[in-house]
């Protein structure tokens, strides 16, 4: 941070700045599908930046993330189904729903550490999935039509898709600088310290649990907005989008960038993504050459691509 | 009444099977301490080779038998290449790389065997239906299973509590370095209690492939079941994944099979008809809930001293 050059920063400023101007390539070039690609793409680097607040800043290893993308989604479709159609209330409702789902779940799997966290929030998650295949008034197993997109009075048209996609970028941004304010307050150095060591912390008069569990929250709450965001983006919502492979790779994303860096899961997102489009490009079969891929970024790439520059810059 | 001796044998039946599957699991984290989310893929796997080699040799139990040691093999092998660099890594680390070995092995069998899956058809002595009580009929294969399954239950309690190696299993699982000390070769005891984890994922894969049918990501939905098995029964403890897994086992049949007729008791029968599936498929998550909150290091923590 005492440098005012560095590679990461860097990178970091030339992905934002494509990531700005993509609409404008995309509108030159008439690639609309760059355009669709990477409002996903930044839908879920959402996600994976709401779960390093919990992962790599907390400490809380999730890997039940993306049970939240389905609950903010199915918020909306569910709304969207019953005739209210406005965004001032469908996703203040979406919010609301992931909040509450996350104050349940952290009061339960907090009372657990380490892998114990990570199988509980994953069976949790899991248990949402099931949940959601059990209603047969929303779709069921094959999944919710959301046949008119949030509508915000005309303020923007999420059915403009160079202005969707500046929305989810605005929100994208907008959670990151959140996070940014709160990891440097001293509610967010608490929850780092607690990640450090629980003991001290709470020796010191810190209730480790309530802390925790307010990180977690507040993660999921953020979460629910990639989830609306998803179900509008694909105008459709499903039980697979919770399914624990989706959390998997939320994880993958948050590690691939850098765990515990601001930028890190953004760049994660956008790395893990486009890989796997031109894979699946080039062979029907990209699993069979990711899944191995992991296996040696786990081995060897310590710290992400953020660590990476970190060490490039240290020389 | 003779819905309700179904069901429960149904039930032991899934539970057991389910132990099966936990106790490997269980083994290796609490022996290795690495995280295995790929042990549903070697179910997978298990089940696969069992509908490949019984077609080849053109024999149920032939096939098994071949498909139970090829298991064996495959773990052996993911264990010594893959899985060697992990030990004493975080365990964050163990759950990306092996969640790699998911999509690797999902790919690997769509690319071999194709995304259509297969059928492992049953020899007819085995299809039987067996008379259990006076006019009570159960499938003989199901019975098979309990059968198989209670044996080797039985031999791995024998084997842990009673042998040798399974001496060396327990020193290893309450202290690594200590039994490495005195001169154990502890590498070749990972390797074998990864491959014993493996074969007994696979014999579970194998024994239920002629139930459902054998298909690319089976081992995924049955995985999370037995990590609530572990979280109930205690991490580590086989004794805990034994009752933890029958509990399971009993309760999501049961739920799944009475559930929707005990709600329309109470609620009408439109919405027990809407609540009964999402609720039922709650109902073990719910128990885990319960046990978290009650004993959060599950019902028999194995190095409670």
């Amino acid at each position: 941070m005492s440098k005012a050059f560095s590679a990461s920063r860097a990178v970091t400023a030339l992905m934002l700045a494509g990531l700005l101007l993509l609409p404008l390539y995309s509108q030159l070039s008439g690639n609309l599908f760059i355009l669709t690609l990477f409002t996903r793409i930044v839908i879920l680097a959402l996600a994976a930046a709401s779960l390093n607040l919990i992962m790599g800043y907390g400490g809380m290893t999730s890997f039940g993330h993306a049970a939240y993308l389905g609950i903010g989604g199915y918020a909306v479709g569910i709304l969207a189904q019953e005739g209210i159609g406005s965004g001032f209330v469908q996703w203040p409702v979406a919010l609301a729903a992931s909040a509450i789902y996350a104050l349940v779940i952290g009061a339960l799997s907090l009372r657990t550490r380490g892998v114990y966290f990570i199988m509980i929030t994953l069976a949790f998650a899991q248990m949402a999935y099931y949940v959601a295949s059990g209603l047969a008034r929303y779709g069921g197993d094959d999944g919710l039509t959301v046949y008119k997109r949030s509508a915000f009075a005309g303020l923007v048209d999420l059915s403009n898709r160079v202005q969707f996609y500046y929305l989810c970028l605005a929100c994208l941004l907008g959670v990151i600088a959140l996070i940014w304010r709160i990891v440097n307050s001293r509610f967010g150095l608490v929850v780092q310290g607690l990640r450090s060591n629980e003991q001290r912390m709470q020796a010191i008069g810190f209730p480790a649990g309530r802390y925790r569990l307010v990180c977690f929250v507040i993660s999921g709450t953020m979460c629910g907005l990639a989830g609306a965001l998803l179900a509008n983006n694909t105008d459709f919502v499903s039980p697979a989008v919770m399914y624990w492979t989706r959390s998997g790779d939320l994880m993958v994303m948050v590690i691939l960038g850098g765990m515990g860096t601001l930028f890190g899961p953004v760049i994660g997102a956008v790395v893990y993504l486009v890989l796997e489009e031109l894979l699946s490009q080039v062979t029907e079969y990209w699993a069979l050459i990711m899944g191995p891929l992991l296996l040696v970024i786990v081995l060897f790439g310590r710290g992400g691509i953020m660590g990476l520059l970190g060490r490039l810059d240290r020389g | 009444m003779l819905l309700v001796v179904e069901q429960f044998l149904n039930g032991l039946q899934f539970g057991l099977l389910l132990f099966l599957l936990a106790a490997g699991l269980t083994l290796v984290f609490g022996i290795m301490d690495l995280v295995n989310l790929a042990h549903g893929s070697l179910y997978m796997m298990g089940a696969y080779f069992a509908a490949t080699f019984a077609a080849w040799t053109g024999s149920f139990l032939l096939g098994a038998l071949l498909a139970l040691g090829a298991t064996l093999l495959l773990g052996i092998v993911l264990e010594v290449t893959a899985l060697r660099p992990l030990y004493g890594r975080d365990h964050l680390d163990h759950v990306l790389a092996t969640f790699g070995l998911i999509l690797f092995f999902n790919e690997a069998v769509r690319l071999i065997w194709g995304p259509a899956g297969l059928a492992l058809p049953l020899p007819a002595w085995l299809t039987v239906p067996v008379p259990i009580l006076s006019g009570i009929y159960y499938p003989a294969y199901r019975l098979a299973i309990i059968a198989v399954a209670l044996v080797v239950a039985l031999l791995l309690y024998v084997g842990v509590m009673r042998t040798r190696i399974g001496m060396l299993i327990r020193a290893g699982a309450s202290n690594r370095e200590m039994i490495g000390a005195l001169g154990i070769n502890i590498k070749l005891l990972y390797t074998l209690v990864f491959g014993l984890g493996a074969a007994l994922a696979g014999l579970a894969g194998l024994m239920q492939a002629p139930i459902l049918t054998v298909q690319i990501g089976m081992g995924e939905n049955i995985l999370i079941l037995a990590f609530v098995i572990i979280v109930i029964g205690g991490i580590g403890s086989i004794r805990g994944a034994f009752l933890a897994a029958i509990f399971v086992g009993m309760i999501d049949t049961m739920g799944r099979a009475f559930l929707p007729n005990l709600l329309r008791q109470v609620l009408s029968s439109t919405a027990a008809s809407t609540a009964a599936p999402a609720l039922s498929s709650m109902l073990i998550y719910l128990l885990m809930a319960i046990v978290l909150v009650v004993r959060p290091e599950g019902l028999f923590p194995a190095n409670r001293r």
